[in-house]
This record gives structure tokens, C-alpha cells and sequence, in this order.
């Protein structure tokens, strides 16, 4: 039997009456609502909120799981985002009592191994990444850009100074020039030169003292590693600028190369991309921030410390930017991360990446004769393949491509991005991927760049076989349908 | 593609010239360059610009461009056809898809712009 | 190799058909000058069985909530969660997922997400919500931010009874914002000074932001707030206890512009703090000015309902230096443990969730102020209140720790002058039983 293709709403199995939960019986005697709570404040109607079984609801969200493509379930070489095995042993930790239970504000000598576990998780990603500190209060990486881009405007205005800019690559992620923008600075975009790298000349054009810094991740979004780093770190540091780690692409350099020895002074890991933790279809994710010494003392509070005997909460940091999340950012999510490290050590790790790298190279050696490849290079864990020829010869577009591979069950590569390739396809393999199953994905790809010549119809209207076909996105951005109504005809089965 | 009558500037914006008063909107050019457009954001009447300003925003499903003014005016009058039909600039780009009107408050502005035949030419 | 499938004639193979002899040569690319060559100082690797061995000796290092009898709040809650709930996010088909870039294979994230939006429209008595941020205190400070960009105003007026934690990080989203001013709204015996308020509230207010109930559990008079908003053009923020719309009045319903909260009590863990969910939900004027992911509904080429993520052009990855928020993710997974929270509980299991908390807190409250503990403040709450204590309230809470019973939260952690305050929260959970031994013991200390 196939699994069912499409699901009705959760609202629609509703009936007056059904109940899918069971509560204590009410043990205190009951006061009028009306005594407790001011008329103006009590709710008249109650939310209209589903009324279903407990089967109703286990399967409902168990078909509509059916409609996911997932790691646990097929080949996700999505560039950028890191999508490798998750260990199961990690999630029955997470959900262990002692650490699934606990309340962030409990007395710290009942939390001590949850203390314990952020004290040490903190030298591992230190090491890692060459760094003397880390936060683990950023939920993701992007809120780890913001947090680090903070700690880097406070210690210029520690030191008296008003620096307005901040210098971003042309081939970054959206979500640089965003968080610069959001820290109160102006994004200056630098391009990348002739090998993917950031462009030197372009670099010292744009360098002034009003520079704060520069956001690189590296390896960069192509995949390539910029090994002029040191030339640029030292031109960023000889105008008082720092360096800004974005650890998109840490799983390429695990043991093989720290960003503190390339002269970064603020890095941040996702914890959900390099260290195995899932994505959980989005999120949550984890983006802990590690900086050298001379950002410490702007670290978010509190930092986990330990006093030989006991470890505790340090709030004692008065020139800190405050805090960042609500508590200590997404415990379970690191957990399930500290089980990753402590179940590969380090000799684990390095092989983490060489086989990522190698699984990259072996991927793009293969497909380098059927699609363009921009930049000719060994690559690191991910590569950058253009659709141009097709477009061009064929008239397929890469967004063609990408909905063709689902007709294979294989989730296809990023698309247009970085933006600095036409039609890029962005892959990233991973090391949980067996050569069988690179050897099957290098074979539809091929399969595909020959369709795209020869049938090139069957591209331009894949997907054929998935839950559903191509979606209108634009009628769905002009006329927003964001929320389930009863009453409306156009909803109803 | 680019009628004859209007004037054009290098960011793709025409105008109709009647008297004091300009209309504006995007050229065929720009709209098809943007694709299926989902949201105008439009001035208010009586909002006030210096040419080049933005004066609002068109976003397709995955682009978002700003409107720039080929001349500096006072809104007399926006397109409310284009909230609920942002769609109207793809497909009359030089009629129901007007953007807005403004009166012109320096007509030699217009001598700047493009004629349709220089515009076309600066797409090549 | 664990979780690496290579055997060594595949890394030979793969090798060979690259040219290339060893590793090394494929760091032919990292100068030497920043290649790391010693080994990363961590400890050596465990198998499977040592590391749950391991870890579950550090977990039982831990108090957890399931063998004690808590009482402690003050944004994180032990409300019950069905075990349908866990279930559900344990289907690796969920969890294992990525953000559902290709929607045609993600239809399962999708409509979940739609029907979370949909549930929390419902809750709040709004128009539309986003897929989720990453807490209530990030909520927080984004609709600070969304509500300055709407109103390109400057001030943004805080109650000074908002949870102290949520307002620290509001200041740390707008230290980057020299121009932004945050001006504490004053309180009076533990509520919003209306008369306050009015003074400060001027022309040059972007937003008047409000925690309901408040940070100490007391009700604010919300619906007077939203008269005095009307109109304005200050947006009016209110941040909600999900649990509470179980009896209290929508915010929707009293002029909230933007409502948002911390979703944690939905279904998800206490976690010792993360992750958890902020809901963030708006009036439809503001729908393409709302930060964060949102999912819509729409049609395939063949006619069939399905979700997309729309209104995207808000976002980083297509206004890079001009979004609405450099957010690009939403806790998906926490949201689908709230979607199917609020499908088990239902309407009336939300209801009857909010009403035990309501009425259970009232009985714990009566009789401690019975047996002479002196409340803070003396306003109708909710599930949460605070009493003075004679000895350090850090103090009760160690003490019975041990017995436990986790007391309550010792608020000296947000203010050394409040050392002798303990904020209690209630919920469904507790027994007339465990509340009845817990007062008698607060009435030995």
C-alpha cells in the first residue's frame, strides 16, 4: 500500500464532543470564574480549537509525516545545510528525565550535570574552533550572527570607538547583510575574484577605519577554501577590524583547520549542521558563538563556570551585551551534540570531514563533464555546479532540474545560490553517504542532463510522481490563505 | 513593447506627461524581468518626492524591487486596482498598471529621461 | 567508523578516482599556515551502550521535574503533555527534515505549520501568525523592531512588570539602534500605572508592550490599555501565557495589534530552558510586515490543495540587507509538539488545562496566606503569585529542594532586593495532596 498523498485538516475531523486528552478530576473546590478573574478579562467564546480522538490526532500527524522527505528516508545532498545522519542515541538522551525535566531556574546544585555537560560542551567547541570562550545562548545560526556581530560593536565601543561599516562578500548568505543591517551597521559588499575567493583588491578598496569587520565563512558558499585568509585577516586587523566566523561550513575543517588559527575573533557553529543534531523541518537548531579572549568580557550572561568543586551560573560580566534568548539557549539541542563529539572524539571528527570533503570531490569529478562548473577546484564538503548549458542549449531552467530529482525520491541540491552563479546547484553530500549511494545519485544526475537534451519536457513539468505538483506561489503571495477557517467553500474536501 | 508617446528612465520607469501632471509605472521591460508580481506598495496621495526617490515597492514571489520617480512630484493619485490585483503591471504595463500620478513640480526634469527608442536601445 | 558508511576499498577507489593518493592531498588547498596538525583536545571516543551510560550519569546529576513536585514558573511551565505528543515529533520523517524548501516533499511540515498558524490565530484572536521564532523573549524584541519599522516611530514603551529576562534581551535587539529609545512604563502595586502610561505615551511612541498575565502573575487591565491605544498610532504588543486564553479574553479582542508569547507550555519540555517556541501573531494590515517564516495555502498545476512558505520576499535570503529580520529558521519541530498539544487538548481540554491551573493556584494561594505568608501584591492572577518570605526565599527553595519539591522561583535571581520573594506557579498538574503537604511544610520554615 502507498501512503496516502494528501491529508485533510486537523479541523475537518472535528466533532462537538470528541476529546483526546484526560485530565485530573478538579481536587479543590471550584470558585466562581467570576470571582477570580474581572468580567472584562474572562473570554467569552472559547478558541476553536479542534475536537478529535487521541487516534484522530496520532494519525493525521502520522500521514502528513508520510509527506516529508527526510534524511531518515532519502539522499538530502542539499548544499549548505549540512543534512547528515542524525543518531538516534542522541534523541533518547535528549529525552532522558534528568535533562528533558529540569527547570531552567532550579538551584544550581540540582542541575549540576546539565551544568557539567554545558562547562565541558564549551571546551569541546573552544578546541574545535580555536576559540577561549563560547555562548551557547544563540537558538540558531543566524541568531548566533547577531549575537557575535554585538560582541564585536561592543568591543569597538569599549574602546571609544563609532565604526559604521561592515564588510560582507558577494557570495554570502542572506543572512550576513541582514544581521549587519540589523546591528545598526552598513553592509559593504566585496567580490569575490577569479578562484571564488574574496577579492583582495576590491577588500582594500573598501577598507577604512570605519570598518568593524568582516563576515566570511570559509570554507565560502562555493564550497572553495579562501587561501588567502591570513592576507585577509591581516588587512582586516590592520584597520581595527575583527573577523567574523559564519561556521555554515564547519564540517569541512573539523581537526583539519581551526578558524582561530586563521585569524578569526568570533565564530559561531550550528550545531544542527556539523554535530548531527536534526532540523528538525526547520528548527530547532543551535548556534553557539566561541570569541578570543578580548570579547569575553561581552559574552552574553550567564557563562557556566566551575570553581574545582562545583559549577555555577556567572552573571558577573558588567560589560556584557545582556542576553540574547530568554534562558541558555537550546539545551536539548546541545545535548544531543555533546553525545555527537563524545561518541566520535577526535579522530572521529577529522574523519567526519575527510570524508565529507572526500565524498564532494568524488560527486563533483563525476558530474564536472555534464554541468558546468564555474570554479575547477578541489572543493571542500560542498561544490557549486551551473545550470547555464542546459538553460542556455535546452531551454531547462536549474529550478527544472532540482523538481526533476524528485521524481527519484532524492531531495535536490540548493538552487541559486550563491548568487554569484548563474543557475548554481549548490551539493553537499555529507560522510553518512555510502558510494553507492553517490554512484545512483551521480547516475540520475547524468540520466537528467541527457532528459534535458533529449525530452526536455519531462523536466519543465516535474515533479510527476510526489504528494503534489508544482504549487501556485504566486496567487498564494498575492491573495495570503494563512489560517484554516471553517466556513469557507474553497477549504472544504 | 515601448510606446512612442512616453518617456522613460534608466530604472525602468515610464511616464505619461499631460499637463502639469505625470503618470508612472514600470515598462514591459521591468515587469517581465521581475516575473509574476504578488504586492505593489504604494505611496499615499499627497506624499511628496525628489526624482529618484523611492516611492514604493513591487515584489514578485522571490524579488523585491524598489519604484524610483523619474521626476520629483506630489502624489495625486495611486493605483488602488493594484492591492488586491498586483497582477494588472504584467499584464498591461502601460495601462491598467499604472502605478501612480503625481504633479510635476519641475517639468524640465523630463528632458533627462528616454525616449522609447534610447530606452530600448540601454536594454541591450 | 560510526555513522560512516565507507569501507576501506571505497576510500581507495574514491581516492584513485580523483589522482589522488592519501587525505592529505585533498587539503592541498589550506596553506600550511593554518592547517591544524596536532589532535583536538577532546576525550576519546565511546560506543553507543558507554555514552548513554555516560550521559544518563550525568542526567541523574540532574533534579528533573518527573520526581519532584514542582512549583517554579517565571516563564518556563510543568503543564502536562499527552504522550501522543512526543510520539508524534519522534516520526524521523518530522525531525529529520529540513526547512521545507521544496514544497512538493514537504507537505507534511507544511500543513502542519499551516495548522499551528492556524490554532494560534485562534488562541490569540488574531489574523495570522508566523511559523514561530526562537523563544518568548525573541518574540519580544522582534515585534519591538517590526513595530518601529511599521510605525517609523522611536519609542518603545515597556511595562516595567514584563519578565525582566524578556526585556534584557529586547535591549540587546536594539542596542544596534542608537536612535531607538526604550522607556520603562511605571507600575503600581504590580500592574501597568494606567495614568503612567498615558504620560508617556506621545507621538513619537512606536509601541506599548505589556506581558499578560505579568511577570509576578497578576492581570493586567489590558482591555483599558487597548481603549487608551485606539487610536493611536502606537502598535499595542501583548505578551500572552498560551495556557491562560484557556479562560482569559483574546487579546485580539481588546486591540492587540501583535501578540506573541513564549510557547513552551504547548507541549514542549522544560529543557532546562530550550528550545522552546515565541507564537507571533498580527492584525491583517500587518501580515507583510511580520518577521519569521510563514506558510500559505494555495493550489498545484493540477488543482490540489498544498502549502508553500510565502510572503518570502520579507526574508534575508531575498532582502538580505533590508529584511524585516535576519531570521531563516522557525523551531518547526517545537511547533509541531504546540500543533499537536493543542489537537490532543482541544477546545475544551485547553479550557479545562487553564481553569485546574486557575483554580488550583487560587486554593494554594488562600491557604498559604492563611497560614500567614504575605502576598506581594493582591491583584486577581492567574496561575502564578508572589509571597514574601521571613527567610531567604534562595533558602526555602534549597531546603525543600531536597525534600522534592521545588518550591518556587527565588526572584532574588532577577533582583538582589527581592531575596525574600517566591514566585509560585500552578498548574493542572498538582494535587490538592502534594499542595496540602507542600503549605504544611511551608509552615514549619
Amino acid at each position: 500500500m502507498t501512503a496516502k498523498k494528501r491529508e485533510k485538516m486537523i479541523f475537518e475531523y472535528s466533532r462537538a464532543g470528541r476529546q483526546g486528552y484526560s485530565l485530573p478530576k478538579l481536587d479543590v473546590p471550584e470558585e466562581a470564574l467570576s470571582s477570580l478573574v474581572p468580567e472584562a478579562m474572562i473570554r467569552q467564546e472559547k478558541a476553536n480549537l479542534p475536537e478529535v480522538t487521541e487516534v484522530d490526532v496520532v494519525r493525521h500527524f502520522t500521514v502528513l509525516s508520510q509527506l516529508n522527505h527526510s534524511v531518515d528516508t532519502g539522499f538530502y545532498p542539499l548544499g549548505s545545510c549540512t543534512m547528515k545522519y542524525n543518531p538516534k542515541v542522541n534523541e533518547d538522551i535528549a529525552r532522558l528525565a534528568g535533562f528533558a525535566g529540569i527547570h531552567p531556574y532550579q538551584p544550581e546544585e540540582t542541575v549540576q550535570g546539565a551544568l557539567q555537560l554545558l562547562y565541558e560542551m564549551e571546551q569541546y567547541l573552544a578546541a574545535i574552533g580555536g576559540m577561549d570562550r563560547v555562548t551557547f545562548q544563540p537558538a540558531a545560526g543566524a541568531h548566533g550572527e547577531f549575537t557575535g556581530i554585538m560582541l564585536i560593536r561592543a568591543y569597538h565601543e569599549a574602546k571609544g570607538e563609532k565604526r559604521t561599516k561592515f564588510i560582507v562578500p558577494d557570495s554570502a548568505h542572506g543572512t550576513n547583510p541582514a544581521t549587519a543591517a540589523m546591528c545598526g551597521y552598513e553592509s559593504v559588499e566585496v567580490k569575490s575574484d577569479g578562484r571564488g575567493g574574496v577579492d583582495i583588491e576590491d577588500l582594500k578598496r573598501v577598507l577604512d577605519e570605519d570598518v568593524a569587520g568582516l563576515m566570511l565563512t570559509n570554507p565560502n558558499t562555493l564550497g572553495l577554501f579562501d587561501e588567502q585568509i591570513h592576507e585577509i585577516a591581516e588587512l582586516i586587523h590592520g584597520v581595527g577590524g575583527l573577523l567574523y566566523y559564519d561556521g555554515a561550513n564547519a564540517n569541512a575543517i573539523l581537526g583539519i583547520s581551526r578558524p582561530g588559527d586563521m585569524g578569526f575573533d568570533v565564530v559561531h557553529f550550528n550545531l544542527h549542521k556539523t554535530f548531527g543534531t536534526p532540523h528538525g523541518g526547520g528548527g530547532p537548531g543551535s548556534g553557539p558563538v566561541g570569541v578570543k579572549k578580548e570579547l569575553v568580557p561581552y559574552l552574553p550572561v550567564p557563562l557556566v563556570d566551575f570553581d574545582g568543586e562545583r559549577y555555577f551560573f556567572n552573571y558577573n560580566l558588567p560589560e556584557s551585551i545582556g542576553k540574547v534568548h530568554s534562558f541558555y539557549g537550546n539545551f536539548s539541542v546541545v545535548t544531543k551534540a555533546y553525545a555527537y563529539i563524545r561518541a566520535l572524539g577526535a579522530e572521529g571528527l577529522r574523519q567526519v570531514s575527510e570524508l565529507a570533503v572526500l565524498n564532494a570531490n568524488y560527486v563533483m569529478e563525476h558530474l564536472k563533464e555534464d554541468y558546468d562548473l564555474p570554479y575547477d577546484r578541489i572543493c571542500m564538503h560542498e561544490f557549486v555546479l551551473s545550470g547555464r548549458r542546459q538553460k542556455k542549449e535546452n531551454g531547462v531552467r536549474t529550478l527544472d532540474m532540482a523538481k526533476r530529482l524528485l521524481d527519484f525520491g532524492i531531495h535536490p541540491p540548493t538552487v541559486y545560490f550563491p548568487l554569484i552563479v548563474e543557475e548554481a546547484l549548490m551539493i553537499e553530500p555529507t560522510e553518512t553517504e555510502s558510494k553507492e549511494t553517490l554512484d545512483w545519485f551521480i547516475s540520475v544526475m547524468k540520466q537528467i542532463a541527457k532528459e534535458a537534451q533529449e525530452n526536455p519536457d519531462i523536466l519543465k513539468e516535474a515533479p510527476h510522481n510526489t504528494p503534489v505538483r508544482r504549487l501556485d506561489e504566486a496567487s498564494a503571495a498575492r491573495q495570503p490563505d494563512l489560517r484554516w477557517m471553517p466556513m469557507r467553500a474553497d477549504q472544504v474536501e | 513593447m515601448y510606446p512612442k508617446e512616453l518617456k522613460y528612465s534608466k530604472d525602468h520607469e515610464w511616464i505619461r506627461v499631460e499637463g502639469n501632471k505625470g503618470v508612472i509605472g514600470i515598462t514591459h521591460y521591468a515587469q517581465h524581468q521581475l516575473g509574476d508580481i504578488v504586492f505593489v506598495e504604494l505611496p499615499e496621495v499627497g506624499d511628496e518626492f525628489a526624482v529618484n526617490d523611492s516611492f514604493g515597492v513591487v515584489e514578485s514571489v522571490k524579488s523585491v524591487s524598489d519604484l524610483y520617480i523619474p521626476v520629483s512630484g506630489v502624489v495625486t493619485k495611486i493605483n488602488e486596482d493594484l492591492i488586491d490585483s498586483p497582477e494588472l503591471i504584467n499584464e498591461d504595463p502601460y495601462g491598467n498598471g499604472w502605478i501612480v500620478e503625481v504633479e510635476l513640480t519641475d517639468s524640465s526634469e523630463l528632458d533627462q529621461l528616454l525616449d522609447a527608442g534610447a530606452y530600448e536601445a540601454s536594454l541591450d | 567508523m560510526k555513522y560512516i558508511p565507507h569501507t576501506k576499498e571505497d576510500i581507495e577507489l574514491m581516492l584513485a578516482d580523483l589522482g589522488m593518493d592519501n587525505f592529505e592531498d585533498l587539503w592541498k588547498e589550506i596553506p600550511e599556515a593554518v592547517r591544524f596538525r596536532g589532535s583536538l583536545e577532546l576525550p576519546e571516543p565511546m560506543s553507543e551502550y558507554e555514552l548513554f551510560g555516560h550521559l544518563s550519569s550525568m542526567a541523574g546529576r540532574n533534579l528533573s521535574a518527573a520526581s519532584t513536585v514542582s512549583f517554579m514558573g517565571a516563564g518556563a511551565y510543568d503543564h502536562f503533555v499527552p504522550s501522543v505528543v512526543d510520539h508524534i515529533l519522534l516520526r524521523g520523517e518530522f525531525y529529520t527534515a529540513y526547512t521545507p524548501y521544496q514544497p512538493e516533499v514537504s507537505q507534511g511540515t507544511l500543513q502542519v505549520i499551516y495548522e499551528y498558524q492556524s490554532m494560534i490565530t485562534e488562541l490569540t484572536g488574531m489574523d495570522a501568525a508566523n511559523a514561530s521564532m526562537y523563544d518568548g523573549a525573541t518574540a519580544l524584541a522582534e515585534a519591538a523592531l517590526m513595530a518601529v519599522d511599521v510605525t517609523r516611530k522611536k519609542k518603545v514603551l515597556v511595562a516595567e512588570t514584563i519578565n525582566p529576562r524578556h526585556l534584557d534581551v529586547v535591549v540587546a535587539y536594539l542596542l544596534g539602534r542608537a536612535e531607538l529609545e526604550i522607556v520603562k512604563v511605571p507600575a503600581k502595586d504590580g500592574k501597568v500605572d494606567i495614568s503612567g502610561l498615558q504620560e508617556l505615551l506621545d507621538d513619537d511612541t512606536a509601541a506599548v508592550m505589556i506581558q499578560q498575565p505579568n511577570f509576578f502573575g497578576q492581570l493586567e487591565d489590558s482591555r483599558e490599555i487597548g481603549e487608551l491605544l485606539k487610536d493611536k498610532k502606537a502598535l499595542y504588543v501583548v505578551s500572552a501565557d498560551p495556557i491562560s486564553l484557556g479562560v482569559l479574553e483574546a487579546p485580539g479582542n481588546y486591540g492587540a495589534d501583535i501578540v506573541l508569547g513564549e510557547g513552551q507550555p504547548m507541549g514542549n519540555p522544560l529543557s532546562f530552558g530550550g528550545p522552546y517556541l515565541g507564537f507571533f501573531a498580527v492584525k491583517d494590515k500587518y501580515v507583510r510586515r511580520m518577521p519569521g517564516r510563514v506558510v500559505g495555502a494555495t493550489k498545484d498545476i493540477e488543482g490540489k490543495r498544498g502549502f508553500v512558505l510565502t510572503l518570502q520576499t520579507r526574508e534575508q535570503h531575498i532582502r538580505r540587507e533590508k529584511a524585516t529580520s535576519n531570521i531563516c529558521s522557525n523551531q518547526a519541530l517545537n511547533a509541531l509538539a504546540a500543533a499537536v498539544y493543542l489537537s490532543a487538548m482541544g477546545k475544551e481540554g485547553l479550557h479545562d488545562a487553564a481553569k485546574q491551573s486557575l483554580q488550583k493556584a487560587h486554593y494554594l494561594y488562600k491557604e498559604l496566606v492563611a497560614i500567614g505568608y504575605e502576598p506581594l501584591y493582591t491583584n486577581p492572577f492567574f496561575k502564578e503569585f508572589v509571597i514574601k518570605t521571613k527567610r531567604p526565599a534562595k533558602e526555602i527553595v534549597k531546603t525543600l529542594a531536597k525534600e522534592g519539591i521545588l518550591a518556587g522561583v527565588n526572584l532574588d535571581i532577577f533582583n538582589p532586593d527581592w531575596d525574600h520573594y517566591l514566585m509560585i506557579a500552578v498548574t493542572e498538574k498538582r494535587s490538592r495532596d502534594e499542595m496540602d503537604k507542600f503549605v504544611a511544610r511551608m509552615g514549619d520554615l
